[in-house]
């Protein structure tokens, strides 16, 4: 009798041990990252992050890198573990998806390059490195990823309703009239860290210019949805419907002057003015053409 | 059962100080010369700009007659058990002409904040929190008021990046017992349990004090706080 509770005791003693010991196994998973059939592993990342990352980021992965007293904007900080790319909202950590496609993609206008010739392995195992500086990856889950709704037709209509929001969330008070970067906020600005920083001239480039976050229709409706962390640019996921979104970025589209895109095609078609938009929240894109007596909106020079 | 009840009774009944609530009283002030307000130039704003007839000033250091001190929060700092719940009221904080209202919001963790914008114009609230995570939300004018909490306690700057002189505060604390001076530099910390307890007073720019304080039932005490001001 003795022995057989003395034997049961020692099961249920192992079994909780096992447990104890997969619950604290739960942080070294964490260290472990998923995109597609990819695991990244943060031991083989940190090998990778010393050779190509601590010159800007620093050992600490503070953005206190020998590098980066020469540079502008300051390299990320990992600790703070705050990030610009994201497909989740404001305030909650990105997916590791969103990191991968970070690194791979680089920052435009900053010193952060395209690091797409290391392998995909080593991007992922680096982005689990990247993950072991904040502790907020062991308490904190990444948010709900955006549903982005199938884009609406780019049509004058829409782009029409995208300047009228253009004008109504007042996104020109930084970005500026022509989105030059030049709105009447733009030269007081500063990030989280007190360091100036400039809003988004949509105007410069070329051809291929590029967003911070990304090239497509889909990046752009990303990056006002869920803004940019860590920057002055905020969310609009709360005030934005979704068809509206779509407006709003083929209006952002005709604002990249020198960029080849459908948006600048059809609004080449349609004369090269926006047909201003009188009432409050009509023209979604399906809506009929703009009133033929709509006044033009100030001509651009192209 | 009953004599035991009646034994209670008598009991609370001949020393009712042991049921009484305490409270600590005092007033805020400090040495020394602050730094002047400066003027807001809103002219960049002119839905704001014109609603004010006489300059707008900074807020950062608040003074009233007698070198009293305002927008101090005096809490409890420890002492207290830290609460179970948040109090299901809301806290609300104001954009109004550009301004935040009230300079300085205490709440406790997990307590609804509601932000409200009262402007013809759009604002960003940018809460550039460390211990908690930071957030960034557009609010132009006419949406509903955005709900938010906070889930650990700290003192939070808050922004408009759209308006750099807009500046305020979030106070989240993990005690229902506080109070911020206002006016006069007088705050009240009432219905407190007799106890020992400390009581931290914070400013946004003179940083913070402690006073340790002991209560017994129903005793009302004083404690004033004296911050050295800064001269720039």
């Amino acid at each position: 009798m003795f022995r057989e509770l003395n034997r049961a005791m020692w099961l249920s003693l192992m079994l909780s041990l096992v447990f104890l010991n997969l619950v604290c196994s739960l942080p070294a998973m964490a260290q472990e990252t998923h995109v597609g059939k990819l695991t990244g592993h943060a031991d083989a990342g940190k090998k990778s992050y010393q050779r190509w990352c601590i010159g800007c980021h620093g050992p600490y992965g503070d953005g206190n890198g020998e590098n980066a007293p020469w540079i502008d904007p300051k390299p990320r900080d990992f600790v703070a573990a705050t990030f610009k790319c994201r497909s989740t909202p404001t305030g909650t950590l990105p997916t590791d998806q969103d990191l991968y496609n970070s690194v791979a993609r680089g920052f435009t206008n900053s010193n952060m390059p395209h690091w797409d010739a290391l392998t995909k392995q080593t991007r992922i195992d680096l982005v689990a490195y990247v993950k072991t500086f904040s502790d907020r990856w062991k308490t904190d889950k990444p948010g709900d990823i955006l549903k982005i709704p199938a884009e609406t037709p780019i049509t004058i209509q829409s782009i029409a309703h995208g300047a009228d929001l253009f004008q109504k969330l007042e996104c020109w008070k930084c970005h500026g009239q022509q989105g030059r970067g030049d709105g009447p906020s733009a030269s007081t600005l500063t990030d989280s860290k007190d360091n100036p920083i400039r809003p988004y001239n949509f105007a410069a480039g070329t051809d291929d210019s590029r967003f911070k976050c990304g090239s497509t229709n889909q990046d752009i409706y990303k990056i006002f949805m869920t803004g940019v962390d860590g920057t002055p640019m905020p969310s609009f996921n709360d005030v934005i419907q979704p068809n509206d979104a779509w407006d709003l970025v083929h209006y952002l589209r005709t604002l990249q002057i020198n960029r080849h895109s459908k948006e600048n095609e059809v609004l080449r078609a349609a004369g090269g003015k926006i047909p201003k938009i009188e009432t409050k929240d009509a023209a979604p894109a399906a809506a009929p053409a703009a009133q033929p007596d709509a006044k033009p909106q100030g001509g651009r020079k192209r | 059962m009953v004599s035991t009840k009646l034994f209670a009774a008598f009991v609370l009944l001949l020393c009712p100080s042991l049921l009484m609530a305490g409270s600590v009283s005092g007033k805020v002030t400090f040495t020394g010369t602050p730094a002047k307000p400066k003027t807001i130039d809103m002219s960049k704003e002119p839905n704001c700009a014109k609603a004010y007839t006489t300059p707008p000033m900074t807020e950062s250091v608040v003074t009233g007659p007698g070198n009293t001190l305002d927008n101090v929060v005096v809490y409890i700092s420890a002492g207290a058990p830290d609460e179970k719940s948040a109090p299901s009221q809301a806290v609300t904080f104001e954009q109004h002409n550009c301004r935040y209202t009230p300079h300085v919001l205490a709440m406790q963790v997990n307590q609804e904040l509601k932000v409200v914008n009262s402007d013809q114009t759009s604002h960003n609230i940018h809460p550039l929190a460390k211990v908690n995570r930071e957030w960034n939300k557009s609010q132009p004018p006419g949406t509903p008021p955005l709900s938010e909490k906070f889930d650990k306690e700290e003192f939070i700057p808050v922004k408009c990046n759209v308006h750099p002189w807009m500046r305020g505060y979030f106070a989240v604390l993990k005690t229902s017992h506080y109070a911020i001076s206002a006016g006069d530099g007088k705050f009240t910390l009432p219905n407190l349990p007799p106890g020992k307890y400390t009581l931290t007073a914070w400013h946004e720019d003179y940083g913070t004090q402690t006073a340790d304080v002991t209560i017994a039932g129903g005793e009302a005490k004083d404690v004033d706080f004296t911050f050295k001001a800064k001269a720039y």
